[in-house]
Order: C-alpha cells, then structure tokens, then sequence
C-alpha cells in the first residue's frame, strides 16, 4: 500500500509531504528529488525505484505528485489514486499550480488524511468530499447532529457517493461525451495506427435517490436486440452501432447488471463525474485528412505544402484548429502563405504554426511555406518529425451515440418524462500525426 | 595584456543568459534556447555582412548554449572569421570556441590551422600566446603534425618574450605527452638545455621566473619541489662528489625540517612539508643511505600523530614504502602501535586504507599475530569499500608469516565469518590447499569448521570451507560423540537449503565422501539423494551429481567407493593464488607484490598448495604406467566415467545386460590388465602375461548380484581349464587360459559365456583381448642399424603407414607408456628428430619370427599425429595393429569419442567420481578423461 505522498514544485522543493507508514524513512522525499526531479538523463518511466523503494510519479504542469512505497502494490491502483487526487484538488481550489497548492496546504493535508488511511485509498468522491471537507472553515455549529450523522451514514453506507434528500426544482442533467481521436497516417495517406479514447461525463441535478440507466448503440446490445426482433432494421442497426474494445464505469453502476444484460444501470452522484471511459478502434470517423508535401530544394532550401481536408457533414463546424509542421533544426527563415486563418513561424518549438479559427466539413485549406537553411557540418539528415493537428468537432469520432437515459424515482413525483436532458458530442485531437 | 574596453560588455549575451537562469523548467529553457539559435542561425544566414562584434557575440551564446548541453552545427565558418580579427577580444573568443568545439576531422581545420600560423608568425606576444594556448588546449595529434616544428623554434629564438616562450615550453610538453614520436626531441633539446640549463620542460618553465624567490621564509619551494622530483628521474649518481654533496643537501632540508616554524601561516609549514616529502621520496628512491632512511623514517613518524589529515596521509603513504627497504624496516616497525591507531580512529577512509597498506607493508614474522590479530578486528567494523582488499591482505598475512597452521586456520575462519562477503574463491581455495597438505591441521582444521558450523547463520563460504574439510577429513573428529558422523552430516545439510547451487553441489560431493568415510550414514545420505528436491532437481550439475553418486552408492563395492573418493592427494606447489589476486587488483595494495614473493620464499614451508582442479581421483595417480592405471581405474570407471559411454548405458538400462564393450580390445592393446566387461550383473577381470609366442591369461568372473549364477560355462576356441559352474554371489571366480601364437592371426579369440542369473539365460560373447603386438619381443639396436633395415623394407606390402589427427594434446609420456605397452622398446636417440618416437621388436609366433619396426611422427603443430609406422613385411595383420595404436594414440573409436563431446558441449560437468570444487570440474575432467582414453 501507498506509504507516502509527496508533492514537489518544478525546482524539486516538498510542498507537501505526508507519510502514512513507518517503512518510508525522512531520506524518501530527497532520494526522488535527487534520482528523479533533478536526473541529468530526463527520467521518463513514471515507476522508479531507489534503494528498495519505489516511487510512482505524475507531474501536472510543473508540478510532480509522488507515491512512495516499500511493498508491492499494483501500480495501476497507485496511478489511479494519483489522478483522482488531482482531480479532486482541481475541484477544490481550481488548477494544480505551485501558488495554489501553498496556499491550500491545510485543505490537501485535510484531503490527504481523508481519501488515504494508512495507504489505503478510500472515498475519493469529490461530492461526497465535499460534505464534510469543507474551506469555510469549522461548519460544526452550522450542522445539525442529524446531518453529522447523516454524513457518517452515507460515507460508510452502501451508496457512498450520494446522500438521502437531495432535492431540485427543475430536475435536469447534462450528458457530454467527449473523445479525443488519435491517428498516426502514412505520407501517402495510409493510417498507421488510430484510436479513440472517449468518456462520457455526467452532470446531474436530480432530487432523491434515482435510479438511472443509460443506453448507447454498443454493438452488442444492437445486435441482441436486433435478434430479438425489433423494430430495428437488421442491416441498418449493424452500421450505427460501434464496438467498443474496453471501458471502464464510475463506482456507481452496478458491474453486475452490465456483465450479465451489458445494460448500465445506476444512482448516480450528484453534480458532476466521469461516468464511463472507453476505447474503441474501428471505424474511426477521422475528422481531417493532411496531405503534406515536402521538396528539398539544394541543401539551403525547402518547400512545404499541406493540404487539410475536412471529412465531416458541411452543417458541421470545427473549431480551434491548429497544424503544427517541424522545421528542421537549421532554419534560418521562413515564408508563409496560406489562404485561410493566421500561420507563424515559431522558432523556440522549431515549427510553423498555422491556425484556423472555423472550418466547415467537406472543405480544404492550404499552406504553403519556403524554408531558407544553413549550411552545417552535421552531415546528419533532418529526421522530419510528423506533421501533427490540434481540432474540436461538435460529433464523436468514434460514431458512440447516446439512445437514452432514463430516469426513475419511484418515491418522489417526478417521472422520467419530467427530466430535463442534455446531450452534447465533442470530438478533440488527441495524438493526431501525419508524417511527411 | 589589453584591457578589455567598456563596449564589449556585450549585453545581448548577459541578457540571455539571465533569460535562461529564469527558466522555471527545463521546457521553458529548451524554448528559449531554441529561438536564440534560430535567431542566430538568421544572423548568419550571410544576408548582410555581420561586424566583429556582433559575430562575436553570437559565437559567446552558441558557446554558452553548447556548454549548456545542446549540441551545436553552426557558427564554426563565424569562429574562424573571428581569429582573423585583430581585436584581442574577437581572436580570444574565436580561439575558445575552437578549442571547445572544433572537432579534428573539421573541413575547417586547415583554415584554423592557417590562421594559428599567421598569429605564431606574427610579432605580437598576445597573439602569439593565443595560438600556442589554443595548440595546447586541443592538444591533437594533427595539432602537432602541423606544429610540431614550428614550437621549438619559437622557444629557442632569441627576439622571443620570456612570455611567450613559457607558452611555448608548455604548450610543447602538451604536444609531446600526446604524440611523442611526433615532437623530435633530438634536434632541439641540446638547444633547449643549452638556454635553460636543463631540458625538463617543467623545469624550464619554472625556473624563468622563480629564481631568487622566498614564499614564506621557504625559498623557492615550487622549484626545489620539480628539482627533486627530477632528480627522481635519473639513478644515484655515480660520482662521489656529487653524491656527497647530494646527501649533504637532503640532510640539510631534514634538519631544516625540524626547526620550528618561522611563521604560524598554513603556507609555511605547506611549502615546507612539500619540501621535505619530496626530499623523503629522493631517498626512498635512492635507497642506499640508511641513515637517512631511518631519520626520514622518524620525521615522517612524527607527521602521524599531525593533526593535519592530510599530512597524516602522506606521512602513511611514505612509510609505506618506507617499510619496503631493508634499512629502514626496522625503524617503520616502532610506529606500530600509531599506526593500529591510526587504522581505528581516522575518520577519513583514504587514511585508514594508508593505515592498513602501511601494516600490511610492516609485518613480519615478529609481529604478524598482532597486525593480523588488529586487521580482524578492525574488518569488523571496516569501510565497505576497502573490506575485500582487508581480507585478502589478512589472508596472505596470515599465510605468509604461520607459524603454526592452527592459528592460520582459525584466522582465516575468522575472516570468512567476519566477512564473508569479501572473502573471495582464491582465499578458501588457499586454506584447503593448505588443510590438505599438512596432515597436522587435517584434525583441527575438521574440528574448528566443525564449531563453526554450528552457529546459526554461517555464511556460505564457510560452508563451502565446512563442506569440503568434512567430506576429507570429518574421520578424523568422528570418534567424539559430539561429533558423530551422523551429527556432522546433518550438521552440513542444515544449511543446504541456504546455499546456492554450487554449493549444493559441493556439499552432494561432501556427502558421497562422507558415504565413504562412515558407512553407517549411507543409508541416510542414499534418502537425501534420493529425495526428488535432489534427484529430480531443475538444476542439471545438481540432479546429476545426486543421480551419479546414488547409483556410485549402491552399485561400487567398499573397495571401490574408497578409491574412487580417496582423499584428496597433496597439491603441487604453486605461486599462492591469493597473491595472484592480489597482484591482479590494482591500487596502492599491490605496490609490496615483489617484497612479498621474497617473503614468500623464506616463509616457504607453508606453501604445499597450488591451485586445486589440477588433481583429482584419476589424474592425481602419477604413474604414467599404463598397467598400474588400467588395473584400479577400472572398475569405478566403468561405473560412471564418460568414455564408457555404452556402459553408462547400460547401468541404467536394464533391457540387455549383455553388450560387451565395443572398444575394449583396443584399450587392451597396450596393457594386459584390466576390466574387460561389466554389466551389473558381472563383472570380468583379465590379468595376462606374455613371454615369447606363449601367453597365459587369467580371467576373474565376479558376480555383482546376490544371489547365485547357476550352470557358469564359457567356452573357447582356445585351451582353456574349465570354469567352476557355480559362482556365488558376490563372490569371484577364476580361470586361466594358456596361448600360443602358431602364426600370425587376425581375429582375436571369442569368449562365450552362459550362465544362469535367477531363471534367466544369460548368454555372453566376448573377444578375448590377445592381439599379435602381444607376442612382441623388444629388440635394441643402434641408429645406423635402424635405418638400415628401415629403408630395406621399402616394398608397399612390407609397410604400413597411417596419418591421423590426435584426439588430444599429445603427452611425451604418456606416448611413449603408450609405445611400451605396445611391447616393442623404445629406441632413444636413433631418429635425428627428437621428436619422432621409434620402435623395434620381433614378433615371435611358433612357426616364424618376423622383426618389426615402428616410427610415430607427431605433429605438434598441427596437432597431428603423423604416424608413418612401418612395421612389417607381410604381415597385414599387424595393420590393424597399427589402427589399434592409432586409436589409442588418440583416435578414440566412435562411441567414446562422441560421448565425451556430447558430454562437454552441454556444459554439464562428466560423472563425476572425483572430488572437486565446482568450478574446476570442467578443466578437471577433460583431463581425467583424456587419460582415460590413452589407456
């Protein structure tokens, strides 16, 4: 189990350090700091282990979060335990930064005691945190003898991550499923690799103790009931519906429901979570198509187009499009033309940016760029890096679609009808390379 | 040189650097970075030409960024413009970033090297000075190809500043550390020493301008220091005189010395101890004054208890060599207790390990119990890093100087409990060897591993200790009860399960010998082995060791067992492989390695050992006598020795009891006794001897099994007296058959036995071994006479001649055993090639006598053994004679030999019956078994 947890900024200083176990010795928090933080050779293995000791690492902007431990814990566990931290932090007081965590200090060494007890992980529900850690300080006088026990009820019951008696005037919930699409392409337009990594995330503002079950177009479901006979059309239901490689669901849908029907059943928290993650790898809907085109003029020059094409619906608009095209290391100038949006030539990441505000599906756009060289001695040639593409569509990429939710609340008066629901897709780039 | 003016501040550079001081990450500073390359990279695109000092300015941040850690591959064409300049600060920084970055296998190298020339031609002492330090601080070997003339010339020439020609001498020394045989002294030195009055490079430099100069009341202390250090360089002087006047001068920096210091300033007393160690370290090399070896040897003293932990250190360090000359020995031994002090109290480890090289160096026979006693004592607390050099010293100590090898045993016993960690394989290798040579300590040696044994965590090189001592000599302490054999066993398999697995194999050897030396723990031992953690275990040396020595148990006879696992011969003498070790680690420990083997020679009675591995059971019998060989090898070879390889078959077979064995005539070419069969039911003996045509062969049938064989016939086709039908079990029976060779013959006689094992016919086919060589008759005669005869039979019927290609290095001895068995003599000193063996005999049958003559021909080199036997006229049957020999000289016949490879090749070590550390069983083995096959 974890035996410690310590939180360094970027010069390798302890901002927090708390120990849950005897077997990490005060030599921990610099044996990290000395073999990780301040290695010569970058260490990129989130695992390291000194003297017997190992050390799991995340780091969050110029932030490092460490685990340490003596035994053999499943590092899964560890790394899962260290995200959910930080996004429990973010909840709290906003982003991870080295200013915010010193001035929550109190708050983390409050959190840390709660969501680790002797190295074991526990509730790490931010909603429920959220009811008894609090940063209007000591609530006691405020809270009821009944709401503290109620709080102790809910935290040790059954339902952790909700408690009794919530209630809403306008029942309501918003659904987003967002995805980020990887893609590694061929210069000749042959993908290498693609996947989609996706979660579906959940805000809901509902009163009592729901119990709600959400349907997507999994193949399997769609196929079973295509069998049983519905009024789905057999061939039609086979295309819409995808097939999910693995997922993973937030504590609150019942696992054994889903093993045995695949139906996600559950009493959701209230506010907002991650529902489900997924990772699907066929038939990804790849919503760009770059066509990079790279001449070498002579040893002092280089010609460069790129083609973008936008392979989506034309109702549809994408946003926030970026293509980054690497320079080789010894440029010395460069000229930039290109049609649409803003394109620079950005010397500290050694590449040109090219950024486009909209774009509608069914479109191209073009650069063009004339990249001047010095001569080196280095007889070694430019590795050419992958073109690589930053976007957001309004869909998701992998085609998941959301057939329903539905709500029932059998004690209060309100039916599944009377729920306000929103649904919103937002498709983002996650690796998304061409090479060239 | 000029000062550098107020507008080359260059304030682009400091802006940047402090840009990347504030870099909050290691990304940040990678960005920064990165547009300050491309921004420079922009500036030197050569759009418009740059001025001297933005040129420069961007050659200071490329080497800024370089040294940073980022690689750079531009700007160099910008830094050599730069030396061209004649601005002190452009050629400075020009010059720096070539000597930082340029590699030798630049395209530009011939530009930088023009420009350096220019700069060494030209008249101006600053830049002069440049291009001689930049030549310096590259230092490559083209630098002096390029340069190599032009430097001396620079130095010897009179308009040159003192300056400058400091440089030069300086940069000239580089050049010559470098590429010697580039800079040629020859020409110039005579100049050089001419000038300087003296050809040191060191010296010269020094002596420009440091004459006439007192630092702390200590005049001149750098120079005197190189004088001294040069006159380290040359042997002492020949001359009277001068050596006089030498020693007067050492004596008066002693006396100087002494007096109390004239200032309480720290660089007084540090010029003047630099002083007198030189001093010291002149006598020490001089070596012939033993007077003042013994004063160095007091002063030095007095620095030990310094409170200065440096001078403690060289004072620990010159004794050392100190302790090394005959004159001062004596005198280095009073500081003994200081010294042990030393060795306890320092807190600096350099000086503990100066402490421990000096009593290391110290000891003798009149203090060794005491240094040894004191090592031991502080190994238990010492430095990790100097522990395994502790334990080897303490180790050789302890040998070197034994008076008596109960204390040595038991100080070496307390190393490997002390350290066992340390204790390398060469220190307990070194104190079996000696166990087992000097039959005084076998007893207490047993006695004292014994008690060792019995703490509970031992470590594991004591149980090897314990394993091995046990297993030889554990008899010897089995009469006390305490002690019993049982108790011992169980002692040494209490740690099996903690041991590693050359251990274990160690121990399963232990346990055969302990089968050997008390009988009544062999059923005990026979469960261990049998038991499947041993006999089916994952680890192949192991499982094969606990099956080979299972079936060695049940199947050898007592008198068997007890020569296969006799106890271990004394090893030959050898160099002592701990010094060899030693010797081998580098570092101040082996600078005494000479004055040790001195050591060793007068403290030789110790030394029975050499490596162990060079012996076991079969090797270790000395006689090359093939008979003597032939006659106890026999048995327990058959039993588990890899040449038989179909009899290793058969043990474990039980389908076919009987299969004779396919190469046994051939081993009985050149011997008369033997085993000439064995399965485990029976085992045939053959004793035989030849006179002229007549032979008489006596044949031992003994019955391995229990029980009775019933109705025993063999017939043959030669006169024989009948067998006893009846031979009971275990028991022996005997049967003589008398030859006579009639003429010469080609098959040898055919044995048939039939005999009755419980219900079951057993019937046997056996080729008795009589082949024509033995009716031989040595013949003598003279080298003429020889060769004579030698070239008469010259007709092809009248000569068989045979080439193969040796099995084996060849042995002189062993062939010529090989030859005797054969039974024709051995003619010395009649073939002019020393190398060449030749033979002559008479083959006597009834009816003719027919001279033959044999010439063998080895091939060293080739490792051939080019056999051109010419033996008879006529007589074909002698040429399987001929392959036989072949054989036994060293083509082994098919079975064996492929045996013994596939055997190797897996790694595994053979059967093996000796007993031997693990790690030689491989060497060992194919050692035995080539002896084996020479048979």
């Amino acid at each position: 189990m974890i035996g410690g947890l310590f939180i360094y900024n970027h010069k390798g200083e302890v901002l927090i350090s708390r120990v849950y176990r005897d077997d990490i010795g005060r030599n921990a928090v610099d044996a990290f700091r000395v073999n990780v933080i301040h290695a010569r050779q970058q260490v990129r293995s989130p695992v390291t282990n000194i003297a017997r000791t190992s050390f799991f690492h995340v780091k969050r902007s110029n932030i490092w979060l460490a685990a340490v431990t003596k035994q053999n814990v499943n590092a899964a566990m560890v790394f899962e335990f260290l995200y959910k931290m930080c996004d429990v932090m973010t909840a709290y007081f906003g982003k991870i930064s080295e200013e915010n965590i010193k001035n929550n200090f109190v708050l983390i060494y409050e959190l840390l005691d709660e969501i680790l007890d002797f190295g074991y992980p526990q509730n790490s529900e931010t909603g429920a945190l959220k009811t008894f850690i609090t940063q209007q300080g000591i609530k006691g006088q405020h809270q009821t003898k009944e709401e503290q026990s109620q709080i102790t009820s809910q935290v040790t019951g059954q339902i952790g991550w909700r408690r009794e008696g919530i209630k809403y005037r306008r029942n309501e919930l918003f659904l987003d499923v967002l995805e980020s699409v990887n893609l590694l392409m061929s210069p000749q337009g042959q993908v290498l690799s693609a996947h989609v990594s996706g979660r579906v995330v959940m805000k809901s503002y509902l009163s009592g103790m729901p119990e709600c079950k959400f349907g997507m177009n999994d193949k399997i479901v769609i196929d079973k009931q295509g069998k049983g006979g519905t009024t789905d059309e057999p061939g039609k239901s086979g295309k819409q519906s995808i097939a999910i490689d693995d997922c993973t669901f937030h504590q609150c849908v019942r696992l054994s429901k889903f093993d045995s029907e695949r139906s996600i059943s559950f009493i959701p928290p209230d506010g907002e979570y991650e529902l489900m993650r997924y990772r699907t790898t066929k038939d990804i809907i790849l919503p760009f198509r770059v066509i990079p085109l790279v001449r070498e003029v002579g040893r002092t020059k280089l010609e460069v187009k790129v083609v973008i094409k936008s392979n989506f619906k034309p109702s549809l608009l994408a946003q926030k499009i970026e293509v980054r095209i690497p320079t080789p290391l010894n440029t010395s100038g460069v000229q930039v033309i290109c049609m649409k949006g803003k394109a620079k030539y950005k010397a500290s990441e050694n590449a040109i940016v090219w950024k486009i505000k909209r774009m509608a599906g069914m479109k191209e756009s073009q650069i063009s760029a004339e990249i001047e060289l010095l001569p080196t001695n280095d007889k070694k040639k430019w590795a050419r890096p992958p073109i690589s593409m930053n976007f957001e569509v309004p869909f998701a990429p992998s085609g998941l679609k959301v057939r329903y939710l539905k709500v029932f609340e059998s004690k209060l008066n309100y039916s599944d009808h009377d729920v306000i629901k929103w649904v919103r897709y937002i498709g983002r780039s996650g690796i998304y390379e061409t090479r060239c | 040189m000029p000062a550098v003016s107020k507008g080359d501040g260059m304030r682009g550079l400091a802006v940047f650097i402090s840009d990347i001081r504030n870099c909050k990450s290691k990304e940040a500073e990678i960005k920064r970075i990165n547009k300050e390359l491309a921004n420079i990279r922009s500036k030197f695109k050569g759009d418009k030409a740059l001025d001297g000092y933005s040129k420069k300015k961007y050659v200071c941040k490329l080497l800024f960024i370089f040294l940073l850690g980022h690689d750079i591959d531009f700007g160099h064409m910008e830094a050599v413009n730069l030396l061209s300049s004649n601005k002190y600060t452009e050629k400075q920084i020009g010059y720096l970033f070539i000597s930082v970055l340029v590699n030798s296998n630049s395209e530009l190298i011939r530009l930088i090297n023009n420009a350096i020339k220019n700069d060494l031609s030209s008249r101006n002492p600053t830049f002069m000075c440049l291009a001689l330090h930049c030549i310096a601080n590259v230092g490559s070997r083209e630098m002096a190809e390029a340069f190599a003339g032009e430097i001396p010339r620079i130095l010897v020439a009179g308009d040159t500043m003192d300056s400058v020609k400091q440089s030069a001498a300086l940069c000239l020394l580089r050049l010559y550390k470098t590429s010697p045989d580039l800079v040629l002294m020859g020409e110039w030195t005579s100049r050089v020493v001419h000038l300087l009055n003296d050809q040191h490079m060191i010296v010269s430099s020094a002596s420009t301008d440091l004459q006439d100069y007192t630092y702390y009341f200590v005049p001149a202390p750098w120079l005197s220091c190189k004088l001294l250090r040069l006159l380290q360089c040359y042997p002492p002087p020949e001359d009277g005189a001068v050596k006089g006047r030498l020693v007067e001068c050492l004596e008066t920096i002693l006396n100087k010395a002494q007096e109390p210091p004239k200032s309480k300033k720290v660089q007084h007393s540090n010029a003047k101890n630099a002083i007198l160690f030189e001093a010291i370290s002149l006598i020490i090399h001089y070596d012939s004054e033993p007077n003042l070896l013994v004063r160095a040897c007091n002063q030095l003293g007095q620095f030990l208890q310094h409170r200065e932990t440096n001078l403690r250190y060289l004072a620990l360090e010159s004794m050392c060599t100190l302790a090394s000359s005959e004159f001062s020995h004596e005198a280095v031994k009073t500081h003994i207790e200081t010294v042990i002090n030393a060795l306890k109290t320092e807190r600096d480890v350099s000086v503990r390990q100066r402490a421990a090289d000096l009593l290391y160096a110290m000891c003798d026979r009149s203090n060794a119990k005491q240094i040894v006693a004191e090592m031991l004592s502080y190994l238990e607390t010492a430095d990790y890093s100097i522990r395994e050099e502790m334990v080897l010293k303490v180790a050789i100590l302890a040998e070197k100087y034994a008076v008596d090898y109960s204390w040595y045993v038991d100080t070496i016993l307390n190393l490997i409990r002390i350290a066992g960690d340390y204790v390398s394989e060469e220190v307990w290798y070194r104190v079996i060897q000696i166990v087992i040579n000097r039959d005084d300590v076998q007893g207490y040696a047993a006695k004292t591993v014994f008690e060792a044994l019995q703490a509970p965590a031992c470590h594991e090189n004591m149980v090897k200790v314990g394993g091995y001592i046990l297993g030889e000599f554990g008899n010897l302490i089995a009469g006390d009860p305490r002690s019993s054999p049982l108790v011992q066993f169980n002692l040494l398999h209490s740690k099996f399960h903690l041991c590693s697995v050359p251990t274990r194999a160690l121990l399963l050897s232990a346990y055969i010998k302990f089968i050997n030396l008390f009988p009544e723990t062999k059923s005990t031992i026979q469960e261990v082995l049998r038991s499947d953690s041993q006999i089916r275990n994952s680890d192949v040396e192991l499982q094969q060791r606990a099956v080979e020595y299972l079936k060695l148990s049940s199947i050898a006879s007592t008198d068997v067992l007890a020569t296969v696992l006799e106890e271990m011969p004394p090893f030959p003498e050898r160099e002592s492989s701990i010094l060899a070790k030693l010797k081998k680690k580098k570092g101040p420990g082996a600078v005494s390695v000479n004055e040790l083997e001195e050591g060793k020679r007068e403290g030789g009675e110790l030394n029975g050992g050499g490596e162990r591995g060079d012996n076991s059971a079969i090797a270790s019998t000395p006689s090359p006598s093939a008979d003597l060989l032939g006659l106890r090898t026999g048995p327990p070879v058959t039993a588990a020795a890899p040449s038989a390889g179909s009899l290793l078959v058969d043990v474990f077979s039980e389908a076919d009891p009987a299969t004779p064995l396919p190469e046994s005539n051939e081993l009985f070419v050149c011997k008369n006794n033997g085993v000439l069969f064995e399965n485990q039911l029976l085992q045939i003996g053959i004793k035989s001897e030849y006179r002229q045509n007549l032979g008489r062969m006596y044949l031992f049938y003994g019955n391995k099994t229990s029980v009775q064989f019933i109705t025993f016939t063999t017939t043959l086709n030669v006169q024989s007296k009948p067998v006893e039908p009846l031979i009971e079990g275990g028991a022996q029976v005997q049967q003589v058959i008398n030859i006579e060779c009639l003429t010469d013959f080609s098959d040898a006689p055919l044995l048939n036995i039939k005999f009755r094992y419980g219900g079951a016919l057993q019937n046997l086919t056996l080729k008795l071994p009589v082949t024509i060589n033995k009716f031989f008759q040595p013949t003598e005669m003279a080298s003429h006479d020889f060769f004579q005869r030698w070239k008469q039979l010259s007709l092809p019927q009248q000569e068989a001649q045979k080439i193969f290609k040796a099995n084996h290095a060849m042995d002189t001895e062993v062939l010529k055993a090989k030859l005797l068995g054969l039974g024709m003599a051995l003619l010395e000193n009649v073939d002019p090639n020393p190398e060449n063996f030749v033979c002559a005999g008479v083959i006597q049958t009834k009816a003719q006598q027919v001279g033959s003559l044999l010439r063998l021909e080895p091939n060293a080199q080739a490792q051939n053994l080019g056999g051109r036997s010419v033996l008879h006229p006529a007589c074909s049957t002698i040429n399987s004679c001929v392959d036989s020999l072949c054989v036994c000289c060293g083509l082994r016949g098919e079975g064996g030999g492929r045996k013994v490879k596939q055997k190797d090749g897996s790694g595994a070590s053979l059967p093996s019956l000796l007993f031997y550390p693990q790690n030689f069983s491989r060497k060992n083995c194919t050692l035995a078994v080539s002896l084996e096959h020479s048979l």
